[in-house]
């Protein structure tokens, strides 16, 4: 059995592999005893993006590059790779979370018959087994998951894991698998995009500004969006703001919205319900300003202002200025 | 048209959750509220709307798990589905997402519904896997996070919005096929008087492996233990005017944090 980790590739659909990579080969590479490899189902592979997963830690870049992977259709890529597992027979298959990665890795699992732990925070070598951490109820407990047999499967939450440095000494072997593709019965109608914000993706960002109810209405988001373009941040919405119809779907973080773990987090007239914190409790810092010094989310803050955040927010956007115009 | 939703039981997120006893890798389950997972309910009120719309067809809810699901499968029968299918044995209990796919699959072949839907996640387990495994295991084609669906006059295809980042993408998939609920994709209806009186004469029919041709094996994923998250180090709130609380603020952010 070949001792390989695989990683599968995330991109951008214009053929440049998504910074979220570099989390998942580095903790390919930390958690040692195999070899690191990139495998990367696109319509459109680039030399830069390969050169980039070679400087990310990946020995071997397979490269699955078909016209038929574009749109991702789970029917074409599951039958697609799991023909080359099979034949590489690869000791686990590691993929960042994302809409795309969570449905196909699941689906993979089901043919290959393998156990999957999706949305990861840790993974450890316990002698010759893998164990996965995964949060469950609501973020209130982790569980320890272990595997029947390889290959161990597991997508893993972006902004956890450290990155892999980016070395452009380390080059990959590129190894071109050429594979059946399957007919796909699915047909893309259209793809309708969303308007930019202008603002990172709210589960890549580093950092996240989040709104509640105590943001009083829609439109005074843009308060938000000027603090997010000065520190690079995505603006998302709890539960209360988005079914106020303030904000949409999309934006909302928490149980029933996206989990995010940015490095850092600023909830401003947000409660901290427990769906709330259900999406944002693996955050590595903490901010939270609310009017209610009772509210639960100063109970895991880091730093809390007790404050109306219309004081708040303005203030603290020019100090942001300040320090990043220095 | 035949329509089967699958759903789960599971904790009301409000409920606290605790590590049983005697068990590691169980939770105690006294005290607790169970509901239908949140997603699974967009998922049945959509089954609803499609059968409603087109004037006639089944809609049959489907649930693994132990007796309390009878429970969640009569909110289901209240809210407007006609009949519900219980997968109901302990050789079920440890069933990991492929094995809980192979269940439902088993059940769906008998039935041979033209479309399933699912919740995009169950809010206990958060595994998100079964709906794109259960498409597996038929060979069917399935669409997950969906935010928009219209079956044709025909009943041949269904157009469905699936959230991706960055955008929707709206695909056609022949019938049959299995598609998962995002948020957003309706408003559930809550149960009427008259739907939940209904629903207690609605037939709950209960499954076991061997009715299905099925001899469930050892999982493929399985629970070492679980674990109380590790104590996040205690915070402090910064007092004083918002001019001086917000300087202090960006300068422990810049230099004990390093998060700016």
């Amino acid at each position: 059995m070949a001792n390989a980790f695989w990683c599968l590739v995330e991109d951008d659909r214009k053929g440049a592999p998504k910074k979220v990579m570099a989390e998942v080969l580095g903790e390919a590479a930390r958690l040692g005893g195999g070899s690191v490899e990139a495998v990367w189902l696109t319509d459109k592979a680039s030399d830069d993006g390969i050169k980039q997963l070679g400087a990310w830690g990946a020995s071997k870049v397979w490269v699955l590059e078909n016209a038929a992977f574009a749109p991702y259709m789970a029917e074409v890529w599951v039958p697609a790779l799991a023909e080359l597992v099979g034949k590489e027979s690869p000791k686990a298959i590691f993929a960042p979370v994302t809409s795309k990665m969570r449905e196909f890795v699941a689906r993979l699992a089901a043919r290959l018959g393998a156990g999957l732990a999706a949305d990861s925070v840790g993974l450890a070598m316990e002698g010759d087994q893998l164990v996965a951490t995964r949060p469950v109820y609501a973020g209130k407990l982790l569980a320890k998951m272990t595997w029947a047999k390889t290959p161990w499967m597991a997508t893993l939450r972006p902004n956890v894991f450290k990155p892999a440095e980016s070395d452009a000494g380390k080059t990959a072997q590129v190894e071109k698998a050429s594979v059946t593709i399957p007919a796909a019965r699915m047909k893309l109608v259209e793809r309708r995009e969303e308007v930019s914000t202008g603002l990172p993706e709210l589960t890549e960002a580093e950092i996240v500004i989040s709104g509640g109810r105590g943001m009083k209405g829609p439109e005074n988001y843009v308060i938000l969006e000027a603090m997010g373009k000065v520190i690079g941040a995505a603006v998302g919405a709890s539960r209360a703001a988005v079914d106020a119809g303030w904000r949409p779907h999309r934006f909302q973080i928490g149980q029933t919205g996206r989990t995010i773990s940015p490095k850092l987090y600023l909830g401003f007239g947000v409660s901290g319900a427990i769906q709330h914190l259900a999406g944002m409790r693996t955050s590595k810092v903490i901010v939270a300003v609310n009017k209610d010094p009772e509210a639960p989310i100063f109970k895991i803050a880091d730093y809390g202002i007790v404050a109306d955040l219309f004081e708040v927010v303005p203030a603290l956007t020019d100090e942001f200025k300040k320090l990043l115009e220095k | 048209m035949k329509i089967v939703v699958a759903i789960k039981q599971v904790p009301d997120t409000a409920t606290q959750v605790k590590i049983s006893g005697g068990d590691p890798k169980a939770i105690d389950t006294a005290g607790i509220t169970w509901i239908v997972s949140p997603y699974d309910e967009f998922a049945i009120e959509e089954a609803l709307r499609i059968k409603e719309k087109r004037g006639q067809g089944e809609v049959i809810v489907v649930s693994l798990g132990p007796d309390r699901v009878k429970e969640a499968l009569r909110s289901a029968l209240a809210m407007g589905c006609d009949r519900a299918i219980h997968l109901n044995d302990p050789a079920w209990a440890n069933a990991d997402t492929l094995a809980t796919a192979q269940a439902l699959a088993a059940v769906i072949k008998q039935e041979q519904p033209a479309l399933v839907l699912t919740g995009r996640q169950a809010i206990d387990d958060d595994m998100g896997a079964v709906g794109a495994q259960l498409a597996e295991v038929l060979d069917w084609p399935c669409a997950s996070w969906i935010m928009e669906e219209a079956v044709d006059a025909d009943a041949k295809t269904v157009r469905i919005g699936r959230q991706v980042e960055g955008g929707l993408e709206v695909f056609d998939l022949p019938l049959p096929a299995v598609v998962s609920a995002q948020k957003g994709l309706n408003e559930p209806r809550y149960p009427t008087l008259k739907g939940i009186m209904g629903a207690k004469k609605k037939e709950i029919k209960d499954v076991k492996p061997g009715d299905v041709g099925l001899t469930p094996g050892a999982p493929q994923l399985a629970v070492k233990n679980l674990e109380a998250l590790p104590a996040r180090p205690p915070g402090r709130v910064i007092p004083g005017e918002v001019k001086d609380a917000v300087k202090e603020l960006v300068r422990a952010l810049r230099e004990e944090a390093k998060a700016i």
